[in-house]
């Protein structure tokens, strides 16, 4: 027999919360065996400890009015505040307020690659903390502010460490992150220059992730909100407005192909959900939509399940560049391969070469410098033309999710000066640059 | 063999609230069969109806995640200690 209303608390006393602080979410549902939750800083069903997530009441009946209400609200996330588990005042809250990025007609990489239907990359590097974290963190922060949370913090791989630091400083909340101790550099800096507290764990991203998960059942982890583990499901909804956008900003329509990162998985689970969405709220036409989902060779888990016909992702040791994508046991990696299949779509990956060779062409042909996540997904794409995966005259939209400054590493061997000179004009032609 | 089991959240319902117990068994299955019987439906939580490790659970003896020893029939040695964990966790 199903007991309802037991999952996971995370801390012995929160918040109450009222039916408008979450706006039109109204429960939590498992995505496993479809089992409801009150609405709490829970993240797993107590039944089959299946992912719980965000189940709503939405808007519909009207979706002229509906749009309208969104085209006329503010140039970030929030315009999309009736579809997000959020109180509709929520533009009036300290946050770092995300989203609006560009979407970039990539006609010159279109032209490389051969895609003859229209090329897009959605370019999440114009994020506050220049990378797409910054969606899913200002949802987190503003659960986190409603159950009462006095610290925020996550298990990360650098982007999302950097994000969590940057909103807590926006919302006056303590901070207290947790990395792989070998990250980049780059992301270590833009992780510890908000403030916070920034811990190095000996070990890779799951062996962070797992320590996360036990702190969050002990003591000594009481009052504190895990963006990625008691918010997770109110945390994941923020990719459902990569979504939002891009549908938007093409008119209102669905693209015909996605490629996505994979690291959890999440966010391609939540693109999908989002575009549902739209179809189900009527703001976009219904018709057939493909999503593919990229990883790394060395961390490539989904795309190994995805290519032997399996249902369930056997973990492996990430060995990768591509840090930010690097968990090996991913969390979402069952539900991206209902996605991929059912949509049409593949799961594909790329090796590290691929991907630093896949983040200079973005640069050659685009002037967008992307994270070794957007080498994968542009190498991925490049590869799935070439296996006949991927339609290249049909409509496609590539994400990009972070900026390359935050990677220098990964290209910084390959790049550099083309010549040094002295300040004449003979040694300028000497050169061979005239 | 006895062991300690680490409790999430989640199970400690079956264990009255504990989040550490003490079990007995040299393989993992043992220790799940040893924790139902001390804590009568916690095993159905663990595993699914044909008897595997429920897809969302991650479990781990020491350091080591199962899934990369072998499964429910990791050995558990004297004074090893056991995590069970939700596997939702993390990531973007």
């Amino acid at each position: 027999m199903r007991r309802e209303g037991l999952a996971i608390m995370a801390v012995t006393a929160v918040k109450s919360v009222t039916p408008e602080s979450f706006g039109p979410a109204v429960a939590l549902s498992c995505r496993e065996c479809g089992a409801r939750t009150p609405l709490a800083p829970d993240f797993a069903c107590s039944e089959c400890f299946g992912p719980l997530e965000i189940a709503y009441d939405l808007p519909t009946g009207d979706p002229e009015a509906l749009r309208a209400r969104i085209e006329a609200g503010p140039q970030n996330i929030w315009r999309y505040a009736p579809l997000l588990p959020v109180a509709a005042d929520v533009a009036e809250h300290p946050n770092l307020n995300p989203g609006w990025t560009k979407l970039v007609k990539a006609d010159n990489l279109a032209r490389e690659l051969g895609i003859t239907g229209g090329l897009y990359i959605k370019d999440d590097s114009g994020n506050p903390t220049h990378s797409f974290k910054d969606r899913v963190v200002a949802i987190a922060v503003e659960a986190a502010r409603t159950f009462g949370f006095t610290t925020l913090s996550c298990s990360s791989t650098g982007n999302l460490a950097g994000a969590v630091g940057a909103a807590a400083a926006r919302t006056g909340l303590r901070s207290c992150v947790f990395i792989p101790h070998d990250l980049e550099q780059g992301k270590v800096v833009m992780a510890a220059v908000y403030g916070g507290e920034l811990v190095g764990i000996e070990g890779n991203y799951d062996d962070v992730n797992r320590f996360c998960s036990e702190l969050i059942g002990d003591p000594a982890g009481e009052g504190w909100g895990f963006v990625n583990v008691n918010l997770r499901p109110y945390y994941g909804e923020g990719s459902k407005t990569l979504a939002y956008e891009i549908c938007e900003q093409l008119g209102w329509r669905l693209p015909d192909q996605i490629v996505i990162p994979i690291a959890s998985g999440s966010q391609l689970t939540k693109i999908d959900k989002g575009l549902k969405e739209l179809i189900a709220l009527g703001l976009v036409e219904d018709r057939p939509y493909k999503i593919f989902g990229a990883q790394a060779e060395g961390c490539s888990p989904v795309s190994t399940a995805f290519k032997a016909g399996h249902d369930v992702v056997r973990p492996q040791k990430p060995n990768t560049i591509a840090k930010s994508l690097a968990i090996g046991n991913p969390a979402d990696g069952p539900y991206v391969l209902d996605i991929c299949r059912r949509t049409g779509g593949a799961v594909e990956d790329v090796d590290d070469q691929q991907v630093v060779d896949s983040i200079k062409l973005l640069a050659r042909t685009e002037g967008i410098f992307a994270e070794t996540a957007g080498g994968v997904t542009v190498g991925v794409l490049a590869k799935l033309i070439k296996n006949g995966l991927l339609d290249p005259a049909a409509e496609t939209v590539v994400l990009n999710t972070g900026d390359g400054l935050k990677t220098l590493d990964a290209v910084e061997p390959t790049t550099g000066l083309s010549a040094t000179i002295r300040p004449t004009l003979d040694s300028f032609r000497e050169a061979g640059l005239a | 063999m006895s062991v300690s089991v680490r409790i999430p959240t989640i199970l400690r319902t079956y264990t009255g609230g504990a989040a550490e117990v003490k079990a007995e068994g040299a393989t993992l299955a043992a220790v799940i069969a040893d924790l139902e019987a001390n804590h009568a439906g916690i095993g159905d939580r663990i595993l699914d109806g044909a008897g595997k490790l429920r897809r969302f659970v991650n479990v781990y003896v020491n350091e080591d995640d199962v899934r990369f020893a072998d499964g429910l029939e990791t050995a558990t040695p004297e004074g090893a200690g056991i995590s069970i964990i939700p596997a939702v966790a993390g990531g973007c």
